[in-house]
């Protein structure tokens, strides 16, 4: 900590401990929190006497009534008849449901895009350049309207492209041929989720084994056989049933698969492709924050490209890397809510609605605000987690 | 994947002697290093080729430029084949000035050029002295008696009327304008010795970077009238104003933060060593140090929120992005939605790429 203060020089004060100093000190705080406190005062008053004239009562009692509205997309089963409180939750699900899937893409492009600026290929390396900054220099919004835009302008359901079989895209959405989900699906998939923590530990184990006398020991067995073969065995002990359900088109509509709906996708493709273009700045500088001498060092060594990458120069970018790309996934978190132009009912939009129906703006937007305040400190208490295991450990 | 691995630049300890045409060398180099590299290359130009022949056939060979006014159906013919372009000369006075009196939108216009001049004289550093903040101060009065009127034989005209580019301009530079300020008194107050002042700080900080924009907006625009006292109504332009200023001082009281923390120990020592004030010291010593280094990332996060002002177009209030789509809602112009889109996509493009570029120039100008 830098001392803002100069030494006093040393005299006897009136004050005792309380030099001139503290006094200071004590008197700014006093005025600036006085202010502020001031100011909370004369809004709460106003609100309360507003509130009043209104007849607009306060608190979270709404919450329990009917909602009435309606929800086109949702993953957790919802009719206009269940409460207010139960839309809420609907609108997290469609809030995270985007910003999950949406960091996810937006990482793996960006880090493509972020590797091709530093493509030996010329064209792919000015191709990478253009397309971050023609994204990165356009709002976000007018980005969302104009694939909102293109998602309408797509042929009706009847003459739906068909990028490969199974694969519908209409002015319908996306739909996908999706696998049902149940009870014994579940079971199988949690064991690949067990198999993938118990093969985590002992890849530590392995090396650690390689710490102590050098000798490396592959891993991929371990990994092929707890998250592959033993998913695998259980799902053939209990005869699990994988069949994979095709949508098709009856009359105007499509039955069956996986539908996305045209707000929902073009909501995502514009999150993804307007973040990746921030996420590729990013991962480029940190692997040229990379000193030449470790690419130097690693090619003495005869390692071969791949190895290199992965042990040796990935590592030290990530250092780089991780406290930025915190700041991303939370601003394409914090995006989501963009949702409400294009009619994609997410938390903010739902919220949005509530208070048009019940006047309970201040309640109304304190959850939207709650919420998203729970998910950063979600994302940045997890990315600071990461962060703490990559960074450097000095002696 | 050695292809795209490589990197750029490699030291060559021997260069190889250079010969044979100088084009074709570079080709080799650059897009035929190796076979892998050679496929890429072709793949990616047929791709490229691709996309280009499809864009000019539709954006220019079959686009429709111009049609008599109000009459959409030469575009119509062409729907799915070619652009429309014909209605950026339809639409682009409501689209740049959304409602303002036409025969007075003159005005709005000088306000954008005056804008962009200020922008310019900014950018240079002979300028970067005390009297750039005049000049701030008088620019933004001038282009407020351009937009109000009322004063210098000026019809006056109200802010509901207000819209399009210069909307977009005002709330992005007086978000600035006064954001910058609140900024530094935040960063000063979080880096503060003094418990009560550093936490009211990052409570501020933490709290306005941790919420959507958008959450803002709906505070300013249907909460605000809530916490004034009754008969006391503001503006929606102007509420929103204030939502784009407390939300621009919290991103760049960190930026500034960042630049406080660099300054070296040394400077504040010396300071204190001079016998300054607390403000003086600040004033005079460590704030032009410590703005000087972040001035990239000042310009950066100028940029994100100059991009972010469109947001306003969910509370309803007419910024350029706004009367872009008001300009759509017209039932004879209706399915060239994406024509106009481009064309306001390329205003907001300039201004952002422009400002891009400078940042970078005086990146480059560090040294690195």
């Amino acid at each position: 900590m830098i001392s803002d203060d100069p030494r006093p020089p040393p005299r006897r004060s009136f004050f005792g401990a309380l030099g001139p100093n503290e006094l200071k000190g004590l008197f700014w705080q006093v005025l600036v929190v006085g202010i502020a406190v001031a100011v909370v005062v004369f809004l709460w008053s106003n609100t309360v006497t507003n509130l009043s004239a209104r007849r607009i009562t306060t608190g979270f009692a709404f919450l329990g009534r009917e909602a009435g509205m309606p929800i086109a997309d949702s993953l957790l089963a919802y009719n206009p008849r269940d409460s207010y409180l139960w839309a809420f939750v609907v609108g997290v699900a469609n809030t995270l449901r985007v910003a999950v899937i949406g960091i996810v893409l937006a990482t793996i492009l960006g880090t493509l895009i972020g590797i091709s600026r530093l493509s030996a290929n010329w064209l792919l390396a000015r191709l990478a350049a253009v397309y971050v900054e023609v994204l990165r220099d356009i709002p976000l919004l007018l980005q969302l309207l104009f694939w909102y835009v293109l998602m309408q302008a797509l042929p009706a359901a009847r003459a739906a492209w068909r990028p490969v079989e199974g694969v519908f895209l209409s002015n319908r959405g996306l739909i996908l041929p999706a696998v049902p989900v149940g009870s014994p699906q579940l079971w199988v998939l949690g064991t690949a989720v067990t198999g993938f923590a118990v093969f985590y530990l002992v890849q530590r184990w392995l090396i650690s084994r390689q710490m102590q006398d050098g000798r490396p020991r592959p891993a991929w067995p371990f990994a092929l056989g707890l998250i592959v073969v033993l998913p695998a065995a259980v799902s053939l002990l209990f005869g699990v049933s994988w069949t994979i359900e095709w949508p098709a088109l009856r009359g105007f509509n499509f039955i069956g698969g996986l539908a996305l709906s045209p707000e929902y996708f073009a909501l995502l493709i514009a999150l993804v492709t307007y973040t990746a273009a921030f996420i590729a700045e990013i991962v480029r500088s940190g692997i040229q924050s990379v000193p030449r001498g470790q690419w130097d060092a690693a090619s003495a060594l005869g390692l071969r490209r791949s190895f290199m990458l992965r042990q040796i120069i990935l590592p030290q970018a990530l250092r780089v890397i991780v406290p930025p790309m915190t700041s991303q996934y939370l601003n394409l978190t914090k995006n989501s809510s963009l949702a409400v132009a294009i009619g994609y009912q997410d938390v903010v939009s739902i919220a949005n609605t509530t208070l048009n129906q019940t006047g309970q703006a201040i309640e109304a937007i304190a959850l939207i605000m709650a919420v998203f305040l729970t998910i950063s400190l979600g994302i940045s208490f997890f990315m600071n987690w990461f962060n703490a295991r990559i960074a450097l450990s000095e002696r | 994947m050695s292809a795209i691995t490589e990197m750029p630049d490699l030291p060559r300890a021997a260069r190889r002697p250079q010969i044979g045409n100088p084009v074709l060398r570079w080709l080799r180099s650059n897009l035929f290093s190796s076979i892998p590299n050679g496929i890429l290359t072709v793949v990616l130009l047929a791709v490229l080729a691709k996309g280009v022949i499809g864009f000019v056939q539709w954006g220019i060979v079959n686009a429709v430029w111009l049609t008599p006014a109000n009459d959409s159906n030469a575009c119509k013919a062409v729907r799915g084949l070619g652009a429309c372009w014909a209605i950026i000369p339809e639409k682009y006075r409501f689209i740049l000035f959304g409602t303002f009196p036409f025969n007075q939108q003159w005005r709005p216009g000088l306000s954008v050029l005056l804008f962009i001049a200020l922008f310019y004289l900014s950018t240079r550093r002979a300028l970067w002295r005390r009297e750039l903040a005049y000049l701030w101060i008088g620019a933004l009065a001038m282009i407020s008696v351009l937009m109000w009127g009322g004063v210098l034989g000026l019809s006056f005209v109200s802010q509901d009327r207000w819209g399009g580019l210069p909307v977009t301009l005002i709330l992005a530079t007086f978000g600035l304008a006064f954001g910058f300020p609140l900024g530094i008194l935040v960063a000063l107050g979080r880096r503060s010795k003094l418990p009560a002042i550093r936490s009211l700080s990052v409570l501020y900080v933490e709290l306005i970077r941790g919420v959507p924009l958008v959450s803002l907006l709906f505070m300013a625009s249907v909460m605000f009238p809530l916490f004034m006292p009754s008969g006391f109504n503001i503006d929606k332009l102007l509420r929103a104003q204030i939502a784009i200023i407390l939300f621009a001082g919290a991103y760049l009281a960190e930026v500034i933060r960042g630049g406080l923390q660099a300054v070296p120990r040394g400077q504040y020592e010396a300071a204190d060593a001079l016998g300054l004030s607390y403000w003086r010291k600040q004033r005079l010593v460590v704030l032009p140090q410590a703005i000087r280094h972040v001035i990239p990332p000042l310009v950066n996060t100028f940029i994100a929120f100059f991009k972010d002002t469109s947001l306003v177009l969910i509370i309803g209030i007419f910024d350029l992005l706004t009367t872009a789509k008001t300009a759509i809602i017209d039932p004879a112009w209706q399915q060239f939605s994406v024509e106009v889109y481009i064309f306001v996509a390329a205003i907001y493009f300039v201004f952002c790429f422009a400002m891009s570029r400078y940042s970078r120039s005086l990146e480059a100008m560090r040294g690195r």
